[in-house]
């Protein structure tokens, strides 16, 4: 056996109703970077957070061992300080803070009672320049966008002295620039001497960079791979991870003619009193019943505020132009006008603003379409038990009961109680801002699938992603955004990732 | 001892460890109402039974009954994240406008209520607007509301100090109670239309429970075992059957304990069984999650703090009432106490979180706890260190049982 830094032996992890990790070994080689994959809901983020000692000892049964050692962490300060950092799925900054606040976050080096300031900045600087980041330490860190900020998190991270590294989907928000941009600093890392540990459903780039690959289901390890040689395969992957092989990635869907226009904007601008300045300029774009539409364009070029601005406005951008909805000029108040106009919005940040996070999956899939399970203003439980209980089976959402509380779901499960949700609101039109952000192969293929059953049933899907192959895979037509303009559209057969990405940057 | 374990997790759990089961499942929401009971307990042993007589519970459910309305408002209040700083002095200077407007204006009591509570409604709803329409923290556009409240109650008492009642309907609210049946020769020390209706609610609540369990299994849902079931419906008829034993023994139910129980009830209702209800703990719970729902945050927010401000002014009602008068401290620190009892019942800050029935037996805690002081002789100095402790102590409970899940 080689000269392992970190082992978990046995490890076993219940929640109330689910066996989160089932005797899972899982075992990392020194200098290493290590990929962990699996489907949604596998046990990744639970092992690592066993790991950091967010579940402190005594939580789980098994041994862990960094250098031979066994450790017994009772929370993440304990792990810290054996040089484990992990990086969450969720950012973590603080925005109203600067960069170098945020870096020093919980570690301010101060003289006597006052932080030093000067100090404090000269060494962020340092750090930055560590992962490549090219930002004054003093700009606050809302004002940047998430692929330098995913960056500050690992500088945040590196200031200590850090042995392992975790890495918890870093690329799941990120674009294509920004990712790779990441593994590059990974491998550069690695030639440091860190070792990293990375979660990613992104399996190419999985592929590319991994030396090994750990691959869970249903709380198992199936089976350790090795990648130095780059040898191992996408559909071996898909295979171990789903336990079933999947041929092909994108489901073939039927072509139909188009039928009529559904939705239609002209001369579509929006300003935001917010940011001062305008978001939207001159939008025209069309889509017509049984098609899906994409919207490409680069994180910022303005696709998830075209979406908000169509359903309702939430965010009171001031909006010219007009909406036509089957025919209809409309002009939506609230989200709840364009709901009664058959619209659906399915963030892309579910945690956020899609889902109660504290409430249980029956209460969040059936909260848009209320009225529908109410008689007489009186909500049925039954009926709702009864929907719920549906969708969990045809959405195939894996959860212990409907009771559940949508927190304590995996994230692709918790997109999928998402998409339940507002299928049950029946719409004509969804607007879909990244169907699959954070979710695994096997999953995909089943949000894939529903969106082909629903446009051939003559619904109408808009697809925001920053997926270019999803984009490329799923579209009828595409059109490509940047810096709240659309730059082009593009029909099935003329589209291609680098037509798009000409457009895309093109400000 | 060698049984084979495989067979015995085959078997259908025990009707013990499904209770067990029940129990820790749900202990942050039966805890309160065990320590409740712990502490009618132990004052009923510290004051040789005083505690628990008729006279002293009925005594104890009358005063609490305008805490108790602002209660239940101020658990929504608090759901949706926000605070009520302005209820205590509105109920003190709608209760004074009541009295006025009954003994200097002269109107009859059947018009001056309704009023009174369309003005709650409607300064709730001014309260509001600020909050709803421009994000002033709740905390802030309240606490301003309060001041408001509390001069214009000054300033209506300005004149006379404190109003005196005369209205026979109005004080009967606060101190009056249900008529009764003549005497017949059986049951002669108790009032029998009290222990009737007590018998009438066991009935409607056994049927009730009954037709759910059975609409249950017609959709083959998982329902709790027949005993477990049948205990439950003892345990809850037993309770029932007990408080309409101990109020029968002194005069009966009154008029305050009819309005606090159709307050609860309605609020139970809309929260528990309606849209309403939905959208309301789905804004506490994640508000822009609700607003892209269709739900309108501001609309909910109107919504709650009106029907906060009907209670404070029934609240206003029930006070001055019982008191057969309108002073100028009425209201002084109503929201205290309410807050404290929701708090007790188990609501979070944190918002989407809370129930009416919790913040009851939170209000019923609290309420307890002084009426068993002031039996014990205890000096107040001493009894508001305890109940601060009780406070603080109910949440931090509260919140680590929650953890536990
Ligand atoms: N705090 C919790 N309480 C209850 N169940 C939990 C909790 N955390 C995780 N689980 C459950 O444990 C299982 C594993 O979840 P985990 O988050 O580790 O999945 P994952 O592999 O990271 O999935 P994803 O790729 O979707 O992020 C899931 O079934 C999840 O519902
Ligand atoms: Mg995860």
């Amino acid at each position: 056996m080689e000269d392992s830094i970190l082992e978990m032996k046995s490890i076993t992890k219940e929640f109330p109703g689910v066996k989160a990790l089932d005797e899972v070994t899982f075992s990392v080689a020194r200098g290493e970077i290590h990929c962990l994959v699996g489907e949604n809901g596998a046990g990744k983020s639970t092992l690592m957070k066993v790991l950091s000692g967010v579940h402190p000892f005594g939580s789980y049964s098994g041994d862990i061992f960094i250098d031979g050692v066994v450790q017994q962490f009772n929370g993440i300060r304990d792990s810290e300080k054996a040089g484990i950092a992990i990086i969450y799925q969720e950012l973590a900054l603080i925005p109203e803070l600067s960069v170098y606040e945020n870096i020093f976050l919980g570690n301010e080096i101060h003289n006597g009672l006052v932080i030093d300031t000067n100090k404090t900045i000269q060494e962020a600087a340092e750090i930055l320049k560590k992962v490549g980041l090219d930002v004054s330490p003093e700009v606050k860190v809302k004002t940047l966008g998430v692929g330098k900020q995913q960056l500050i998190e690992i500088a945040k991270a590196l200031k200590k002295e850090v042995k392992i590294l975790i890495l918890d989907e870093p690329t799941a928000a990120l674009n294509e620039t920004d990712s790779d941009n990441l593994m590059e600093l990974i491998k550069g890392l690695k030639q440091h001497g860190v070792t990293s540990i990375l979660i990613s459903h992104k399996l190419r780039e999985v592929l590319s960079i991994a030396d090994t690959i750990t691959v869970l289901r249903d709380g198992k390890t199936i089976c350790t791979l090795d990648n130095r040689e780059h040898l191992v395969t996408d559909s071996v992957l898909i295979k171990h991870m789903v336990g079933r092989s999947i041929d092909n990635v994108f489901p073939r869907r039927e072509k139909i003619e188009p039928g009529e226009e559904v939705l239609r904007l002209e001369n579509w601008c929006a300003f935001s009193p917010a940011l001062g300045r305008d978001i939207l300029k001159d939008i025209n774009i069309s889509v017509r019943a049984g098609e899906i539409v994409g919207i490409a364009g680069l994180m910022g070029s303005g696709r998830t505020e075209l979406a908000k601005s169509i359903f309702g406005n939430p965010d009171r951008f001031r909006v010219s132009g007009t909406l036509w909805v089957k025919g209809e000029e409309q002009k939506f108040r609230s989200p709840g006008d364009a709901i009664h106009s058959q619209l659906a919005y399915v963030t892309e940040d579910r945690k956020g603003n899609g889902l109660i996070l504290i409430d249980d999956v029956r209460h969040n899939i059936t909260l848009a379409n209320l009225k529908e399970i109410a008689t007489r203003g009186i909500i049925n439980e039954n009926e709702e038990i009864v929907i719920a209980s549906n969708y969990k089976q045809s959405l195939n959402i894996k959860t212990p009961s409907i009771e559940q509380k949508v927190r304590n779901l995996s994230g692709g499960n918790q997109q999928k109680v998402s998409l339940g949700k507002w299928l049950f609101v029946k719409p004509g039109v969804m607007i879909l801002d990244e169907p699959t952000r954070g979710i695994d192969v096997g999953a995909k293929y089943e949000i894939y699938t529903i969106m082909n059953s629903l446009v051939e049933k003559g619904m109408s899907i808009i697809m925001i992603s920053s997926e270019l192959p999803e984009i490329l895979g799923m579209s009828d037509r595409v059109y490509v955004m940047s810096a709240g303009k659309i730059k082009g559209e593009l029909s099935a057969d003329e589209f291609s990732q680098e037509k798009i990405m000409a457009m895309a940057v093109d400000y | 001892m060698s049984e084979n374990p495989k067979i015995l997790e085959e078997r259908a759990p025990s009707f013990l460890s499904e209770v067990i089961g029940l129990l820790k499942s749900n202990i942050s929401q039966y805890f309160m109402f065990i320590a409740l009971i712990v502490i009618m307990i132990f004052f009923t042993i510290t004051t040789d039974g005083i505690f628990i007589s008729s006279r002293n519970i009925s005594n104890l459910i009358n005063q609490m009954g305008y805490i108790a309305v602002l209660a239940v408002g101020m658990t929504l209040v608090i759901v949706i994240r926000h605070i009520d700083l302005s209820v205590g002095y509105l109920a003190g200077f709608l209760g004074a406008f009541a009295a006025i407007a009954m003994t200097a204006w002269g109107l009859p009591v059947y018009a001056v209520i309704p009023m009174v509570l369309i003005l709650g409604i409607a300064s709730g709803l001014l309260t509001s607007t600020p909050i709803a329409k421009l994000g002033v923290p709740a905390f802030v556009s309240t606490m301003a509301a309060g001041l408001i409240f509390r001069g214009a109650l000054l300033l209506v008492t300005m004149g006379t100090g404190t109003i005196i009642i005369k209205d026979k309907v109005f004080n009967a609210i606060g101190n009056g109670f249900i008529p009764d049946i003549p005497d017949f020769g059986f049951l002669d020390n108790n009032h029998k239309v009290t222990l009737l209706l007590g018998a009438l609610g066991i009935i409607l609540f056994i049927l009730s429970a009954i037709k759910g369990r059975k609409t249950k299994l017609s959709y083959n849902f998982k329902v709790p075992s027949m005993p477990i079931f049948i205990l439950e419906l003892v345990l809850i008829a037993a309770i029932i059957g007990y408080v309409s034993w101990v109020l029968s023994g002194y005069n009966g139910l009154s008029w305050s304990l009819v309005v606090v129980l159709l307050v609860v009830a309605v609020f139970t209702f809309i929260t528990t069984k309606t849209p309403l209800g939905r959208h309301i703990y789905a804004v506490g719970g994640n508000p822009e999650a609700a607003e892209l729902s269709g739900i309108s945050v501001s609309k909910i927010t109107f919504i709650v703090f009106g029907a906060m401000g009907m209670l404070a002014s029934l609240s206003g009602i029930l006070y001055a009432s019982r008191l057969q008068s309108a002073t100028t401290t009425a209201g002084l620190g109503f929201e205290t106490d309410a807050i404290a009892a929701a708090f007790v019942g188990g609501v979070s800050a944190a918002g989407g979180v809370g129930t009416i029935p919790g913040s009851i037996v939170g209000a019923l805690v609290m309420m307890s706890l002084t009426s068993g002081m002031n039996l014990m002789g205890i000096d107040i100095s001493i009894q508001y260190i305890v109940r601060g402790a009780v406070l603080v102590g109910a949440v931090i409970v509260d919140r680590a049982t929650r953890k536990g899940k």
